[in-house]
Parts: C-alpha cells; sequence; structure tokens
C-alpha cells in the first residue's frame, strides 16, 4: 500500500495502483489516471466508468463478458475506449480493485 | 421419512451420496439422487487421450458402480428447482419433493458462445478436450499430423480444471518431441489471462516452465471469433493468429436448470456462501463443485475438500444447529508436464500457490511448484484414487483446510 497525489488530492492505492477506497474517487481523479495510462477520457468512458462504480458498490464481479452484456458498450466498444486492457485499466481508473480472476 | 436430495451424480454429487448415505439413519432419511446421463467420466483422464496414454475404456465406468444401496436414483434431465415450494420438477414429469437438496450440477462447455467456433472445422481442425468426443477426435487427428501451428486457446474465465491447458502443451511437446517433429511443430498459448495462470508466482514459474519447451505464450488475447476460410482466431481488438490445428477451451457455463431456477449468475453458476456453500437464496440448499459461484477452481480436487466442509454444516443444518464450519478455498492440482514429470500446486482463497514440499512439510514425497519425476507419479495414481477412494466418499490423509506447513513465502 502506498499513498499517492493524484489530482491534488492525497490517495491511498494498491501496488499496482489500484485505489484502495473507491470513495477517495472523483472525476479529476479518473482523468489523471487516464491520462498516465495514455487515455483521454471522454463522455462515453465516463457512463462506462460509472457503470463500473455502480456494480463494483453492489459487490457483484465484473467480467469483460459481464460489461459486454450491460448495454452500457459491447465488448468492442470496450476495447476502443480501453485500449490493451478493458477491465483492467477501466477499473483502475474508475477507482474501483483490480479484477480478480478467480482460477 | 425426510428426503434428502442430489442433483448430479458426477464427481461432487456421487461424493456427497456416497458420504451421507454412511452418515444418515435410514430410518430417518430418505436420499434420492438425480442425472441424466448413466456414464461417469474420469475427467481428468481426458487430457491423456489426444497422445494414446489413456483410452476410452480407461476413463469410463457406470454410474451405477458408484452408487450405494437403498438410493433411489432417477435419470432425467431436471427442469427446475422451485425453491420456495421445496421441490424439484424433472423433464420427465415427475415431482421431488426435499427437505434438503445438494445442486451438483457442474460445469458445461458451450462451443456455440463463440462465433465461428462450432462450424466447418469443428473436429476437423478445431477441438476441445474437455469432452470424450472431442479427447478422442484429437486423437485420431494427431496420428498422422504433419506438423504446423498449434494453438491452445483459453478464451473466457472461468473454466474447468485450470491447469490443463498447460499440461496440454506440456504434453503435446513431449508427444511431437518423441516422434522426431520438434521443428515440424509450433506450439502456442493463447490467453484472456495476462500470463500463463492467474496468480503471480505459479504464472511465472509456468510462464517460465513453457519458455523453456518453446512454447509461446500470448497472453491478453480476448477471442472475438474463428476465422474459418482463413484458418485464424481473431482477438476483440483485432490480433490474428493463424492455426492448422486449435485446441480451445469452449466457454464454460452452469447448467441450464440453474438459469430457469433463477438462482445463478451470468454465466448460471449458483450464488453460493463461499465459506458456507449454502445456496444464498435458500437455507436448505447447498451447493458442491463446479456449479457454485465460489471463487475458486472449477476442479475435482475443490469438491473434495469443500465436501467435508458441506458434510460438517449440512448435518449441523438438518439438527438446526448453527453452520460450524467454513471453507477456505481449498484447491490442489497436479500439473502433467510431460517428459515423465509434474509440478504440484496447492493454495486457497487467500494464499496463491507457493513453492515447497507437500503434504510433509520438508519431507513431501511432491514438491511445489518443481518440475519432478516423484509429482508424475502422484498424478499417475490419482486415477485409481479417484475410482476408488474419492468417489466412494472414503477418507484421504490431506486437511481439508489448507496448511502453511511446507510453505515458502516468496
Amino acid at each position: 500500500m502506498a499513498e499517492k497525489t493524484i489530482a491534488g488530492k492525497q490517495i491511498n492505492v494498491t501496488d499496482d495502483g489500484y485505489l484502495e477506497d473507491m470513495s477517495q474517487w472523483n472525476e479529476d481523479v479518473a482523468k489523471e489516471i487516464a491520462k498516465e495510462i495514455g487515455i483521454e477520457l471522454t463522455d462515453k468512458h465516463f457512463e462506462v466508468l460509472n457503470y463500473l462504480r455502480e456494480k463494483s458498490a453492489a459487490g457483484e464481479a465484473l467480467s469483460i463478458r459481464s460489461v459486454g452484456k450491460s448495454g452500457v458498450v459491447d465488448i468492442k466498444g470496450l476495447y476502443k475506449l480501453f485500449p490493451k486492457g478493458p477491465l483492467k485499466f477501466s477499473s483502475k481508473i474508475a477507482g474501483i480493485p483490480k479484477p480478480t480472476s478467480c482460477v | 421419512m425426510k428426503n434428502l436430495l442430489i442433483l448430479g451424480a458426477g464427481t461432487a454429487g456421487t461424493m456427497m451420496l456416497n458420504k451421507l448415505h454412511k452418515e444418515l439413519d435410514k430410518e430417518e432419511w430418505k436420499i434420492t439422487i438425480v442425472d441424466q446421463y448413466k456414464t461417469h467420466y474420469y475427467q481428468p483422464g481426458f487430457l491423456f487421450i489426444p497422445f494414446g496414454i489413456y483410452n476410452k475404456q480407461d476413463v469410463t465406468k457406470p454410474k451405477y458402480d458408484f452408487f450405494p444401496p437403498g438410493v433411489d436414483v432417477i435419470f432425467s434431465q431436471i427442469d427446475r428447482i422451485a425453491g420456495e415450494e421445496n421441490k424439484v420438477y424433472l423433464e420427465n414429469g415427475e415431482v421431488l419433493n426435499y427437505d434438503f437438496l445438494i445442486a451438483a450440477t457442474g460445469t458445461q462447455t458451450r462451443p456455440s458462445e463463440t462465433e465461428g467456433l462450432k462450424d466447418k472445422l469443428w473436429y476437423k481442425d478445431i477441438f476441445d478436450f474437455y469432452t470424450i468426443e472431442g479427447a478422442l477426435a484429437l486423437h485420431k487427428k494427431f496420428k498422422d499430423w504433419e506438423g504446423g501451428n498449434l494453438v491452445m486457446c483459453i478464451p473466457e474465465l472461468p473454466y474447468k480444471c485450470p491447469v490443463a491447458p498447460i499440461e496440454f502443451v506440456c504434453l503435446a511437446e513431449a508427444y511431437f518431441a518423441e516422434r522426431g517433429m520438434k521443428d515440424k511443430v509450433n506450439i502456442s498459448y493463447v490467453t484472456l489471462m495476462s500470463g500463463a495462470f492467474t496468480k503471480p508466482v505459479a504464472s511465472k514459474m509456468l510462464g517460465d516452465l513453457l519458455e523453456e519447451k518453446n512454447i509461446k505464450v500470448i497472453p491478453d488475447f480476448y477471442l472475438s471469433h474463428v476465422d474459418n476460410e482463413n484458418k485464424k482466431i481473431v482477438s476483440y481488438d483485432e490480433q490474428e493468429i493463424p492455426f492448422d490445428i486449435l485446441t480451445i477451451v469452449p466457454v464454460n457455463m452452469g447448467s441450464d436448470m440453474v438459469k430457469r431456477s433463477g438462482l445463478g449468475d451470468d454465466m448460471n453458476y449458483i450464488k453460493t456462501n463461499k465459506y458456507t456453500l449454502q445456496s444464498d437464496q435458500f437455507e436448505n440448499i447447498f451447493v458442491i463443485g463446479d456449479a457454485a459461484n465460489i471463487p475458486t477452481s472449477k476442479a475435482g480436487s475443490v469438491a473434495h475438500f469443500a465436501g467435508e466442509i458441506l458434510m460438517e454444516n449440512i448435518l449441523a443444518a438438518m439438527e438446526g444447529r448453527a453452520l460450524p464450519a467454513k471453507f477456505d478455498g481449498h484447491a490442489n492440482c497436479y500439473i502433467e508436464t510431460g517428459h515423465g514429470k509434474g509440478a504440484l500446486i496447492d493454495f486457497n482463497y487467500e494464499t496463491e500457490p507457493l513453492p515447497g514440499t507437500f503434504p510433509l512439510p520438508g519431507i513431501g514425497p511432491f514438491g511445489l511448484l518443481k518440475n519432478t519425476k516423484m509429482n508424475h507419479y502422484g498424478k499417475i495414481l490419482f486415477r485409481w484414487i479417484y475410482w476408488h477412494i474419492l468417489l466412494k466418499g472414503k477418507e484421504l490423509p490431506i486437511e481439508a483446510d489448507m496448511s502453511m506447513a511446507g510453505k515458502k513465502r516468496i
């Protein structure tokens, strides 16, 4: 665990940069994390991020497949928004825990 | 008379049947088990069939061999569980009442979930080894194959026996090396995960092992569809990988019965308390094996360890006591690595696979996260253990809770 200043805010993050506490998140935090990854956030991005935060807060496990079936965005669209890491990057930017695959 | 109903007579259901048959008072409890198929397959053996190590007879027995006397056996498909009514509706029109129910309906491969998979190349150049049909078809194909690109693809999580694809590529490497075809066969291991395995320490060890064997690991590949015309697999971000033979783990999903019963998540796995193994919705429904949505491997070893916990809890629930036991997600997998060697991993919800010795600290005889001949013998012995001890619900000298003794934190 480490503390990091993101968008002028002291935020607790994990070793690989995921927020420890999703309530420390705001849109500016999202924008700055996205910038580090190399993504410029649009309204469509925020629509997906808000969906992820909602599901995560409800304790639901997320997968690329389930997001693709959500009606918010399809899998191709999710890859366009968050290239190379559709779920890993979107989760990081949404301030929710790193997606776990339970193998 | 009270009714205990077990749905599914696979590894988990059969094991629970035998355990509970021994434990429950026969004057008080009637036990019924339902399954749609009459044949029991030793599924870990499917992996060896493509390479001619096992044949169909080695992995097949009638389910009746494993049912104790005095149990009601019904062969039928299941329509649905009606939890509010404590009833199960069968496809054959029968309706069964239960006081307690154990759901052990497993997971199935669904090739139709991926576009272009079950198409004109299916069982010609594209195979699964998760069904007896797929394993036998692949065996036939390998016999006179002249070489080319052999692509192993994992398109979705979770899937049954997470180490099987790793074992498959290792055994394929050994098989073609023995036939003098080393230079003619290129093997790649294509996965949606970020490495050979999900958990970091094991992923590194297994990734290195594959690299040593010249097996190319292609991570972060999320399969969109199979292009049958050009013999390529295509990902959602438009990467393409050509294949001559594609072996694939088709998308796994739980039974449609779960969906009809309204008990499952979006992959038809039953929503289950990961510690007590009780259904999230009904107190008198317990779930075991691959059918549960608990975050651990879909594997017989997990069902075995979970079975001991479930026993304690269901017996308590039958007597109206609080549930005493907590499952820790314990899994234990032998990994066949080819050339007469094997590796072994032992882990749970909290602790990832670590190096060390098993089951005796410092002694073994098995090495954790090590590639040894002894581990291979463990795997070979396991078929006997499965038929004679595991399915019959007898005790194995391994604790249900994972132990840190003998493991090294790194």
